[in-house]
Formats: C-alpha cells, structure tokens, sequence
C-alpha cells in the first residue's frame, strides 16, 4: 500500500513538474538532488520524479543508476556519472566537472529502485516524441505486464494526442490490469473489455489465463465473453485469409486450364503437351528477363508486360506446328492423340533440359509484385494480387474472342456440330489449327504468371497438368464459364480442406471427390446438351 | 478345362508359349549349371533384368486386354500392378523379422523409426505368404471392382476415364508418399531378405523367380486369349467398336467391361508381385502417372488387341530404355517421345498389327 501511494504522489510530483515547463535550471538539480540519499524510499520516489521531469539528462541518470555508475557527493548534493573510462561527470550539467569530486558515495539499489528504475526507464520511452516508438514502447509494456508500468502509462494516457498511439496505450494498460489481482473490479472488467476489442491472438492468450483462482467471477465472465468475441472474430479472419489463398489457388488453375479447356471443347482431344507450353511461357519470360537484366537494367519492370506478347508467340507458334505436324493426322482418335502429345511432351521437356539446364531458374519480381497490403490482420501480397487480376483479364479476353470475333463464332460452331459447321462452309482445318495456336498461346501466357509463383524449371507443366484436366472436366467442355467455376471452386475446396486435412490428404479427399463426381456427372457441371449418342 | 485355353490356337499363339517355356527352362540352367567362363553363361544381374521385362510384359498383356480388346484406355493401370507389388514387398518386409536395423521382431525398420508401438491392422498376417498372395490378387481386384463399378455404371468412357484413372493412381502415389498411412513413405519397402525361406539374392532365387515370372506370363496370355476368343471376348470387341449398339442390343455392357476390367487389375497386380523381389524395391514413385503413360506405349508399339505384340513391346521398349539410358541418358526421353509420336502416326497396329497386315497372316485379333 505504502508503495502505491509513493507511486501515486512522484506521479503527482511528476504531473506538477511536467505542469511547470520549461523547467529551469535550479529545479532540475532540485530534482536531481532527491537521488543523493541512501534511503531506498526515495531513491524510489526520485526515480519516478525524474522520469517525468522530462529533463534531458534523466536518461543518462537512470541509466547510469541501473548500471550502479551514480554517486552523489554528501556535503552539497551533487550527482555524479562515472562514465566507461572510470572519469566523472557531473550529472546536472552533464560535462566533466572542473576537478575530480572526491568523498563520493554511491547511490544504492535494491529491488524495489530497480523495479521502479525499469518502470520509469520505460515510461520515458513511452513519451518518446517518435509516435512509432511510442507504440513500440506500449507493445512492450503489453508484453511484460510489469506493473509498475502502470502509473506512467496513466500519466501518458491522459496526454496522448494520437488515438492511435492512445489505443496502445489504453491496451497495454489494459494488459496490466487484467492479471493485477489488487486492482478494483471494475477495472479489470473494464479491461477484459478492452482486450477483447484488440482481438488478437495475445490478448486471446491473455484473456484465457483470467481464472477463478485470480479473478472474481464478473472478472472471468467478462474475460470469457471477450475471449469468445476474439475466437470469432479469428475464425472469421481465417475464414477470409483461406478463402482468400482459394481464390489466389483458382486463378492459377484457370490460368493453367482454360488453354485446355478451349483445345478440348472444340477439338475434343486432350493436348497432354498443354503443360509444356505452360513452361515453354515461363522459360520465355526467364529469357526476357536475362536480356533485360544484362542489357538495359532500367526496362526490368517492364519485363513481365514484354514478356507476356512474346510467350504468347512462342507458345502460339510452338502449338501451331505441333498441331500441323503430328494431330491433325490423328483428327477422330482421340485416345492416340493424348499418347501422341504426351510424347511431345516428353520431347519438349527434354529438350528445355538441354537447353537450359535441369536446375530451376531464377525469375526475378518486379517492384509492384514485391510487398505485402495489411488490412487488420488479413494479408494480401501484391504478387497474388496481380495473378488474380490477370488471370480474371485474360478470361474476360478470351471470353471476348469467343463471343465477339468471327473467329469466336466458328469456334463455337464447331463445338456445337462440327459436320454441321463443316457443312455450313466453315473450314474447320483452319479452326482447329488456329484453336490450338490460341490454346497454347494462353498456356504460354499463364506461363509468365506461373513463373512469379512457382519453380521455373523443365517439370513446371507437369505439376499442373492433372489438376488442369480435372478443372476442364469438372467444369464441363467446351463452357469457359465452367472452367472458370471449375478452377474456383477446386482452389477454395482445396484451401480450406487443407487446415481440416492437412495438405496432401485434402488433395487426395478432392481427388476422390471429382472422381465421385465425374462418375455422377460424366459430362461436368455445364455440359452441352447435345442429341448425339456418343458425344 | 486344358483344351479351353488352347482353343482357336493360331502359329503365333503357340509360337508365344513355346518360346516362354523354353526361356523359363533354359535362362535357369544357362545362368546356374553353365559355368562362368562359358559364352554361353548368362550372369546373375541379367537373369533379374529380363525377369524385369517379363513382369512388365504381363502388366502390357493386361492393358492390352482392356484397351485393345475393350476400349478402355487406363492410364492408371500402374496402380494396380503397384498395388500387388506393395502386398508382396509387405510380405518381404515381415520377413526381415530381426535382421533389420533396428532388429524389432515385429515392426519393419520404418515403423520403428516412427516411433510406433504395433503394427497397424493393414498389416496383419501378411506374415503369411499365402494371405499376401490372396491380398496381391484381391487388393487390385476391389479397388478395380469399386472403381470400375462406379466409372462404367455412370458411363464414363473415352478420354474422361483415361483421365479419371489417371486421377486414381496420383492420389495414391500422394497417399502412399504420406509416412502415416504405414506403407514406409517416400522410401517404400525395400532391404528384402528372404522369400518363403530362401534368401532374395541367391542365385538360385533369382533364376526360380524368373522362371516363374515366365510361367505367369505364358498363364497371364492364355487367360487373357481365353478370354477374348470367347464369346465374353466377342462382345468386349463390339463394346470398343460400337458401345451404344452393343447397349441397344440388349448387352449389359457395364457388366461386361467391370468383368475384364478386375482380370486386368489382378493380372497386374501379379506382375508387381513377381517385379518387386526381382528388384528388390517398391516405392511410390510406381503409382506416378507417367508409368502407367509408359506401359500404354509398350502396348502401342507391339500392336493393341493382339497379346504377343503387348508383351513384345514391353520388352522392346524397356530394353531400349535399358541400353538407352545406359549409353546416352539424355537422349531417351527424345526417344520415348519420339516413339509415342511415330508409333501412334506410322504405326497405329503397332509391329505386330503391321507385320500381319502386311504378310497377310490372319492376326488373332481385330486390332483397330
């Protein structure tokens, strides 16, 4: 008790000398005179004085008297730092003194001064004039509970000018009090309150540690109460940073399938090859970037904008003779297409080894990629940002090309009724040739995007080549709407299986899953409807 | 009961057997009672390798059953014969008992080192060759049963099934690599000692495996002709040229097609049976897709739909894989790729399908 009130009346001296600024010379040394004793009660009392003083030098004070460098000369008072080369200094001017003070006594510690010294050193940091060390100060108090934070923590409180730093402030404070089984009651359920406001896994950590054996019962409902209010509110923030990789998941699934899924609708034929022109993309990016970075280093934020036409080309091209050369023999066996282009696959894969090396290359981020946008807890990092966005772009392009262009309308012509569109006058030689073009150019796009997220190396395509053929599949074919629900719905389930299930058992339960769900819908969500027999 | 395997016999059906039974006596006793200097001696390592390549002719003569005589293009059929071979490598494993690392009587190496106590109940009497032999054929078999039952009832055909059993054997290879699921993780099973007492590495083992690899193979094709010269085997044809007519018809093809479909599976689980004391291995890595890609491509190049050329190309390309990957590792997969794309534009009977047509033999097979 005898302690609070100490507490209490430097805090008032405090508040008074703080009241008086500027502080002029001679009250400073009255301050400082108050740690030249051998009484613990004061040296307690001065220590709190001189932390709200404000005066320059009291860092250098308390910080010599936590190090027990401080000693003070009995006949007049004087204070005196012994610095790190053994000379002294004389604490009120802080400049060396004319010549060395002799008959000094050291000013003495024992617990109750360190706890009070650590209290005040503290406090100083909390009225630093840097806001940001403000608030690291009050996170640090959030973290110690040391009460005897707690009177300057009131002192800085009642000052504080931000409300954000004051939010700190108040939810340190109310950290303190929480566990501070002596404070009133209402007090602590006023801080439970708080806590539960802050609603971060810290404050859950804290609240849980609220029981009966230190609290009353208000107290612990009042903590419990908060407690479940923050649990809440972390699942839902959990719920969203789940729903959120998903999404970031089934962008890239779409980027990944919906090539696929054209080549597929209109030609019927699985192009086994579709992940190679993925990587064929990723590899053109990584040469584009080379260039750059050895020729002009200024463009390299625009290398991923320059890469994206020119993976398209290659891709594009790469994909029109494949199809010239080896399918457009195989047209109506579809079976021994997807062997043959499985060895284009093979062929292809080798040959990037040959080329450019079994190891993974290195594709750098552009700046607007790098970075991370906080919102309250929820994390968004740029890079996924933007392959959300592209991916979204290059749909809504395609799904221009189909619906817009004449190109667009012989395509879907031919996924409809391909003898009837031949009929009609459509040459659908040249359809097929230029949908696989465009398939593989939209892979070698979503190359560059992959290339951002994942290992650039000759096994790219593989990685995404199965999940790409359950999109196309479990969205039906021949729908680029499908494939776009298909990609997000695979990207959520997949996510937010994953904390349940772990990983790779989430993905074999989707696994199984499509396979369920193939076998009750063989056609996929959006199938054609269509009168043929063996469609 | 004899006579019914040997029915509508043609040249190269008695050619194929013959040639079998005169290599499963003849590479034992070249390899065992010819001394080592002789020209004619065949060294232990080879005697493994070709019993290899045996091995996986049953798995090609397999897929060449439901592929070439039903239409159904499996590309998961790697997981079946994965699958047997696990449920042998399990009865190798329990076999070590205490010469194992950790000399744990009961609990293989892995499962010590995991820190487990017993030995989970998938485990059980696997002890026993018998019930691992029984397992080695029921595993694939039900998961074939379930899977197919499902698959042909909902008339899942073409390229969706290719791709959903393509599906099937990556969420085992993810299941198997996993450490809980008790099957030795991404290590698999491996370090054998015996098998029915004798010791894997001794010669004499080895020659008796390859002899009896031959043996199931020559057993595997005669089942499988058995099969497709009947009348079952009659409508499987017109269910791969003409489903729905064959439907119309009044044929319940979905039972028809789940029928061969479990042979299959439990033919290659028997190849992976005998395959894994031959190398002495089973990992994971067999279940992954591009296995089961491969052994389609064994059965393209010999010929769909003609048994002999299945198991032909199974040893063609797996010798030329050997020899290829041997002399210039980086050029086989152009190879392969290269053959899956010939094979399928030049070669769509593959070199059997091809030499028939062209020397006007009758094949004994409708290859398409």
């Amino acid at each position: 008790m005898f302690r609070r009130f100490v507490i209490l009346f430097s805090v008032l001296i405090g508040l008074v000398a703080l009241a008086a600024a500027p502080i002029r010379a001679d009250d400073a040394s009255l301050v400082l005179k108050r740690l030249a004793t051998d009484n613990y009660g004061e040296i307690e009392a001065g220590v709190a004085a001189l932390a709200a003083s404000g005066l320059p030098v009291s860092e250098a004070v308390l910080t010599a008297l936590a190090d027990s460098r401080l000693s003070y000369r009995p006949s007049d008072k004087a204070l005196f730092i012994k610095d790190t080369s053994g000379g002294w200094i004389d604490a009120a001017t802080n400049a060396a003194p004319a010549e060395a003070p002799s008959g000094l006594k050291s000013v003495k510690l024992n617990n109750r001064v360190r706890r009070a010294l650590e209290a005040a050193l503290g406090s100083m940091t909390l009225m630093s004039p840097d806001p940001m060390k403000r608030i690291a100060a009050a996170e640090a108090v959030f973290k110690s509970r040391d009460a005897n934070t707690l009177a300057p923590l009131d002192v800085v409180i009642g000052k504080e000018a931000d409300p954000v730093v004051k939010r700190y402030f108040e939810e340190a404070r109310a950290a303190v009090l929480l566990l501070k089984t002596d404070a009133p009651e209402t007090d602590r359920v006023r801080a439970a309150e708080r806590l539960g406001e802050r609603g971060d896994q810290d404050s859950l950590a804290l609240l849980g540690s609220v029981t009966e054996a230190n609290a009353t019962a208000n107290i612990v409902s009042a903590a419990k109460l908060a407690a479940k209010g923050i649990e809440s509110r972390l699942a839902l923030l959990s719920t969203a940073q789940n729903a959120w990789y998903g999404l970031s998941l089934g962008s890239v699934l779409l980027l990944a399938a919906i090539g696929l899924a054209i080549t597929f609708g209109v030609m019927g034929i699985i192009n086994m090859a579709h992940g190679e022109m993925v990587m064929l993309g990723a590899y053109t990016t990584f040469v584009v970037q080379e260039i750059i970075r050895t020729k002009v280093p200024s463009l390299f934020d625009w290398s991923l904008p320059i890469a994206i036409p020119l993976a398209f080309c290659v891709s594009g091209l790469v994909g029109l003779l494949i199809e010239r050369v080896i399918i457009r023999h195989l047209y109506g066996r579809p079976l021994e297409t997807l062997l043959a282009t499985w060895g284009v696959s093979l062929v292809l894969q080798q040959a990037v080894r040959s080329v450019f090396g079994a190891n993974n290359r290195e594709v750098g981020a552009p700046s607007y990629m790098a970075g991370v946008w906080d919102l309250g807890g929820f994390q968004i990092t740029y890079g996924r940002l933007w392959i959300i966005v592209f991916s979204l772009v290059v749909f809504f392009a395609l799904l221009g090309v189909m619906k817009g262009t004449s190109l667009g309308l012989r395509m879907r012509a031919v996924i409809q009724n391909r003898r009837m569109a031949a009929a009609m006058g459509i040459r659908t030689p040249v359809v097929d040739a230029l949908t696989f073009a465009l398939g593989s150019g939209v892979a070698g796009i979503a190359g560059v995007a992959l290339s951002q997220i994942d290992n650039v190396s000759p096994n790219l395509g593989q990685s995404y080549i199965i999940d790409s053929f359950l999109v196309v599949v479990f969205g039906g074919v021949g729908n680029l709407w499908g494939t776009l629900l298909g990609a997000l719905s695979l990207g959520l389930a997949n996510k937010f299986l994953e904390p349940v299930a772990g990983a790779v058992l989430g993905k074999i339960i989707l696994l199984a899953v499509i396979i369920l769900f193939i076998q009750r819908r063989p056609r996929g969500l959006f199938a054609l409807k269509g009168r043929a027999v063996d469609s | 009961m004899i006579a019914f395997f040997f029915r509508k016999f043609d040249r190269m059906a008695t050619g194929f057997v013959i040639l079998l039974a005169a290599i499963a006596i003849l590479v034992p006793v070249l390899n065992l009672a010819v001394p080592e200097g002789s020209p004619f001696h065949i060294p232990t390592y080879l005697v493994s390798l070709w019993g290899k390549y045996l091995a996986f002719a049953l798995l090609a003569v397999a897929l060449d059953l439901v592929w070439g005589y039903c239409g159904i293009l499996s590309l998961g059929h790697g997981a079946f014969f994965a699958l047997g071979g696990y449920a042998m490598g399990m009865y190798l494993m329990r076999q070590i008992g205490t010469r194992g690392v950790y000399a744990d009587p009961v609990l293989p190496d892995f499962m010590v080192f995991l820190n487990w106590k017993e030995l989970p109940f998938t485990w059980y009497f696997f002890d026993h060759f018998a019930y691992a032999v029984v397992m080695v054929v029921l595993v694939p078999s039900v998961l074939a049963l379930v899977f197919g039952w499902f698959a042909f009832r909902s008339r899942v055909t073409g390229v969706y099934l290719s791709i959903i059993t393509q599906a099937l054997t990556y969420a085992l290879l993810l299941a198997f690599f996993r450490n809980d699921m008790g099957f030795g993780g991404n290590n698999g099973l491996t370090d054998f000692k015996d098998i029915l007492g004798l010791s894997v590495q001794a010669p004499t083992t080895r020659a008796a495996l390859f002899a009896l690899t031959a043996v199931f193979l020559a057993l595997g094709f005669l089942v499988a002709r058995a099969i497709v010269v009947s009348r079952f085997g009659q409508v499987l044809a017109a269910i791969r040229d003409a489903e729905s007519r064959t439907r119309f018809l009044g044929y319940r093809v979905e039972r028809y097609k789940l029928l061969v479909f479990v042979v299959s599976a439990a033919m290659a689980g028997i190849a992976g049976a005998l395959y894994v004391p031959q190398v002495g291995i089973i990992n994971p890595s067999e279940f992954a897709p591009s296995n089961s890609i491969e052994a389609v491509i064994w059965v393209a190049v010999g010929g769909r739909g003609t048994l002999v050329g299945a198991a032909l190309g199974a040893v063609l390309v797996n010798f030329a894989k050997t020899w290829l990957t041997g002399m210039l590792p980086e050029f086989w997969l152009y190879g392969l790729g290269a053959l899956f794309i010939l094979v399928t534009l030049f070669l769509p009977k593959g070199i059997i399908g091809a030499l028939t047509s062209r020397f006007g033999r009758p094949g004994d097979g409708g290859a398409q």
